[in-house]
């Protein structure tokens, strides 16, 4: 655990380009008062970190800094825990070097 | 309402959808190509490695204008414990040759050169629109696409999906299954930047000369993975990946398992003083020849990674894209030239040039590797190379212990850890799945 405590997902997010497309977020999270075990393995899987636990228990997405890679979609989706799209063309990460 | 028509919509920028555009627009077809991206390349993730032969076939004179970085000469192989690296290189001069056979390359630059190919060719390629679904007849027939950009729908007697590893309008139109957990890798990348001299004087190279290095064993913490290492020009690309089931059932992270790959001893040396550039990550199709979905149906084909083309053995992805995106261009113009419907009968014959190609002939011979390394992924990436990594030291290690005597530890180690029956299995099966 501490390795990944020590590791800053945000430090490496800031290397990145992004268009943000502010208030149409791509991913949704669905409602829930408790979250499903495929939920709470987002908080660990996903590799841009975009999924937090909120003060109330509850898995939350901020999708800004997005690599679009889709695991989420592939653990998530099937349960109907998230709704899953690309960002609308041109907006979303920005790859300079891929 | 169908407001424009093409002979036919590519879907996706990629090494697939840049190969089927630039062939068919080649052959005098009408394209237009539709990319999410910026432009395209710029949504566009992997290693790289670029396999010369397979861009010959699209574009003979690449090497004289593509923006590549180095030549390989070299392949490393390392068995990783915590501490130690047991490795297989191979390095040959024969490598540096007129027209080398692969190339270490920079996704989103080579692929906007890719794109400028295809535009000359005179495909209409139009970028920042995401495709948002496939338009469908009353008989189910696919005859267009609607996107995010314009209103009403593009028409085209054919759509190529190359829409990448998700493949997610073909899921929306129900012509195939969402990725499983299972059936997919999760790889995390980092763009490392040093002097040029420098990382060739780390890697040992001249001018041009690359090396690679694919690694295996406890970086993956006894999970299906892989980590790598190419020396680009001015940068290295440093990366790994590991199936998505097992990230799920573990709650390893992605970045916590890049951390310690970086800061492992064989591999810290190489990046030190590095500045980093870009952290990416991307699905990879590690199902293999199980995992293929129908490539084909009434109006439409799926190539590249959308439809799973990826040989996780051999590291082998964007050329079975690059193939399947020609192969598939040069059925359809083909039925076209014979003035038939793009219907799912005629567009067998993409399935039967692809079935004919290395493409799944490959993917046929190692159909039943990815179950086997799935199933035991403790014994593979973490038993045998702590094994291997200590039997290599007990060899190499003078200390007084009579030779004999060091050959029945390393004996003993062996099955102590894994029983007569379990090496002999492990081994039955490998070989049959190899073979």
């Amino acid at each position: 655990m501490t390795i990944e405590r020590s590791v800053r997902v945000e430090d490496k997010l800031f290397y990145n380009r992004y268009l943000v497309d502010v208030g149409r977020p791509h991913i949704k999270v669905r409602t829930h008062a408790k979250p499903s075990p495929q939920l709470l393995a987002l908080l660990k899987a996903c590799p841009a970190r975009c999924y937090e636990l909120s003060d109330k228990g509850q898995v939350e997405i901020t999708v800004d800094g997005c690599i679009e890679c889709g695991t989420c979609r592939v653990i998530g989706e099937p349960s109907g825990d998230i709704e899953w799209s690309y960002p609308r063309g041109g907006y979303g990460v920005l790859f300079k070097f891929g | 309402m169908i407001e424009e028509r093409f002979d036919a919509i590519v879907v996706g920028a990629g090494m697939a959808g840049n190969a089927a555009a630039l062939i068919m627009a080649k052959r005098g077809m009408n394209v237009l190509q539709l990319e999410r991206g910026e432009y395209s390349g710029s949504k566009n993730v992997q290693g790289a490695i670029l396999y010369a032969d397979m861009l010959e076939k699209l574009i003979p004179d690449f090497r004289e204008e593509a923006p590549l970085e180095r030549h390989l000469v070299e392949q490393r192989f390392w068995m990783m414990d915590d501490r130690s690296h047991v490795g297989l290189h191979y390095r040959s001069e024969d490598f540096n040759e007129e027209r080398p056979n692969r190339y270490t390359i920079i996704r989103a630059q080579f692929d906007k050169w890719f794109s400028s190919k295809v535009r000359e060719a005179g495909a209409t390629v139009l970028c920042e629109t995401t495709v948002t679904e496939l338009v469908q007849n009353g008989y189910g027939k696919v005859i267009g696409v609607r996107t995010d950009r314009r209103d009403g729908e593009i028409g085209a007697d054919v759509v190529v999906l190359a829409e990448g590893v998700n493949g997610l309008l073909g899921t929306r139109a129900r012509l195939r299954e969402r990725p499983k957990p299972d059936k997919v890798a999760l790889a995390v990348k980092e763009m490392h930047f040093l002097p040029r001299e420098t990382i060739e004087a780390r890697f040992n190279l001249r001018g041009d000369e690359g090396v690679v290095i694919e690694a295996a064993g406890t970086i993956s913490r006894g999970m299906t993975g892989m980590g790598f290492i190419y020396a680009n020009k001015e940068c290295i690309s440093l990366g790994i990946g590991c199936l998505v089931a097992d990230f799920q059932r573990t709650g390893e992270t992605p970045y916590g398992l890049l951390d310690r790959f970086k800061r492992h001893p064989s591999v810290a040396r190489l990046i030190e003083g590095s500045e980093v550039k870009e952290y990416s990550a991307h699905l990879i199709p590690e199902g293999g020849y199980k995992a293929i979905p129908q490539l084909y149906g009434e109006g439409w084909v799926v190539v590249g990674d959308a439809a799973q083309l990826n040989n996780a053995i051999h590291r082998e992805g964007s050329n079975l894209a690059m193939t399947s995106g020609r192969i598939a261009a040069e059925a359809i113009s083909r039925v076209k030239s014979r003035g038939a419907p793009m219907s799912a009968q005629n567009l067998t014959l993409y399935k039967k040039m692809l079935d004919d190609s290395f493409v799944i002939k490959d993917l046929k011979k190692y159909k039943d590797m990815p179950t086997l390394m799935h199933t035991n992924s403790q014994n593979f990436f973490l038993t045998y190379p702590q094994l291997v990594s200590r039997a290599m030291q007990n060899f190499v290690r003078v200390d007084g212990t009579p030779k004999t005597t060091k050959e029945n530890v390393t004996l003993k180690s062996f099955v102590n850890a894994r029983s007569w029956t379990g090496l002999f299995g492990d081994a039955f099966r490998f070989a049959r799945a190899w073979r």
